[in-house]
């Protein structure tokens, strides 16, 4: 029996330099395989919580475990490993415009190679099989060998869950993945993510704006206001007045 | 109600400030020619001399050519050798200056100050330097152009460093790339066409400063044009001009092409 969670907050407080509250003492476990939900206003400090799990952010005190580890003493190849099974999937794709769909696929894989070997796109013959498979998730292989910048908004982003999908991620980070996208590529996007959840049992952890979607789709919903946790339900308990209440303003 | 639509302020109205800018400029400009003594009736009265060079020159020597195109072709080789040279050598100070990659201040302050350093030293002095170190020839001249393309380009490749979407670096970061493979994979693709232009555009000012520079001494082209005005055989220079510009023409339209190509 797995009980342990595999992130769990502690105690977490954000300050960003200038004095900006961005997370005020976060207390929340996640377990492994859920689909968990972030929503709250703009500003909330959604992005801000996202950031702290892969340490993209630092936290300014308490405590952060993935897989029961405490993650704030990783420093250098340590972090990197952490930051390896942590896929991330952001609203503005951010995948590399200029270079070829395969490449920004195969740029998932580079934390399993040394240095030089990424440099010269010495991957081995198994990863680029991979990275095909990985793009047939997404139902893009068609794309392999075109640019980035040929793609649609909905495209690119499903490249960029393919990149992700390289890393062979214990967790998806996603921060308002679908923020850019119309409706039907919202659906497309956000049903990739829920059946990488499902099949491949990845803890799906995604920022949304829409309580619409955010009901649809997850598990769990975590409401923040001001950088607090002010909701947090699973997805049974969910009702919409309550919901209402993250998006109070004061 | 109908909203109200403000009122044009009259430092609008009237262009107070192009107009007050232009009269600045023009202030300055007269005041600068009296300071250092410019004396443009001069420029004209002396005109006469020019057109007389000129006519000396509408006769060129073409039994010349086959002479120069040795040295004309040493010239370009050390064009491109050096503009190469010197745009290697940029690549890494430039990474090391850009202020969105490299966040320690120091550092960044440090390499700047070399780079606007070497920027401030005039190519003809490096050349007299190197060609008293190298002695006459074209090594002098090399080293004179990579340390000139050196200082220009690196300043222009920060620059464009400097403008490009941090978005996928972040992405890299999050994949758990380290630095090197940031900038391999997020930099690199994203600057590779802006460097490859200014490298070209490099390029073909260095062709045209390996002719002077060659006036000193340190080899090419310009060695032949100085002997020849030194022997007052203008039909000589005549030749040794339009074969150069000849060569510029080509390298720009070559240059011209390519760019065209990558953006
Ligand atoms: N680098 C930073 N420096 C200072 N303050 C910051 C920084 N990044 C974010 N903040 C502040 O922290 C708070 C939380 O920001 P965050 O980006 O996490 O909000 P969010 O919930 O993701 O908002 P959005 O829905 O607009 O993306 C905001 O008040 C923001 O202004
Ligand atoms: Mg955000």
């Amino acid at each position: 029996m797995e009980a342990t969670p595999i992130i769990s907050f502690k105690n977490v407080n954000k300050i960003y330099d200038n004095g900006t509250v961005g997370l005020k003492d976060i207390n929340f476990d996640i377990p492994r395989g859920e689909f968990l939900v972030v929503v709250g206003l703009s500003g909330a400090g959604k992005s801000t919580l996202l950031r702290t799990i892969n340490r993209m952010h630092e936290i300014t005190s308490g405590e952060i475990r993935i897989e029961n580890e405490p993650i704030s003493q990783y420093k250098g190849r340590s972090l990197r490993l952490l930051r390896r099974k942590i896929g991330m999937i952001f609203q503005n794709f951010n995948l590399v415009k200029r270079s070829s769909v395969a490449k920004n696929v195969l740029a998932g894989r580079v934390s399993y190679y040394p240095t030089w070997k990424s440099i010269l796109s010495l991957f081995s013959a198994a990863d680029k099989q991979k990275a095909v498979q990985s793009l047939q998730r997404v139902s893009l292989a068609e794309k392999l060998y075109a640019r980035a910048d040929e793609l649609s908004g909905g495209q690119q982003q499903r490249v960029a869950i393919a990149r992700t999908l390289m890393q062979d991620p214990k967790i998806i980070l996603a921060d308002e993945p679908i923020a850019s996208l119309d409706p039907l590529t919202t659906k497309t996007v956000m049903d990739i993510l829920k059946r990488l959840n499902q099949e491949d049992g990845i803890t799906v952890i995604v920022n949304l704006h829409s309580v619409a979607l955010a009901r649809a789709y997850a598990d769990r919903i975590v409401g923040l206001r001001a950088g607090e946790v002010v909701y947090d339900e699973p997805i049974g308990q969910v009702t919409e007045a309550d919901l209402n209440r993250v998006y109070q303003t004061v | 109600m109908t909203s109200q639509v403000p009122q044009r302020p009259w430092l609008q109205r009237w262009h107070v400030k192009p107009i007050g800018w232009t009269l600045l400029l023009v202030g300055l400009l007269i005041a600068s020619s009296r300071m250092t003594g410019v004396d443009v009736g001069m420029f004209f009265s002396n005109l006469g001399q020019f057109t007389d060079l000129l006519v000396r020159m509408s006769r060129p020597a073409w039994d010349y050519l086959p002479v120069i195109l040795q040295p004309l072709y040493e010239t370009i080789q050390m064009a491109i050798l050096g503009t190469t040279i010197g745009a290697a050598f940029a690549v890494p100070f430039a990474v090391l200056a850009a202020s969105n990659l490299v966040h320690n201040r120091w550092l960044r302050g440090i390499i700047r100050l070399i780079l606007d350093l070497v920027r401030t030293l005039p190519d003809l002095l490096l050349a007299a330097i190197f060609v008293a170190i190298f002695g006459i020839g074209s090594t002098a001249g090399v080293v004179t152009l990579a340390i000139f393309s050196f200082g220009m380009v690196s300043k222009l490749f920060y620059e464009v460093i400097e403008t490009i979407d941090m978005g996928p670096l972040e992405a890299l970061e999050s994949v758990g790339a380290n630095k090197l493979t940031i900038i391999w994979y997020a930099v690199l693709p994203q600057i590779l066409n802006q460097f490859v232009s200014y490298f070209l555009y490099t390029l073909e000012i260095n062709v045209r400063a390996s002719t002077v520079l060659g006036y000193l001494g340190a080899g090419g082209i310009g060695v032949f044009l100085q002997r020849s005005l030194n022997q007052f055989n203008y039909s000589q220079t005549a030749v040794i001009i339009l074969a150069t510009l000849v060569v510029v023409m080509v390298i720009d339209g070559i240059s011209n092409h390519l760019r065209r190509v990558l953006l």
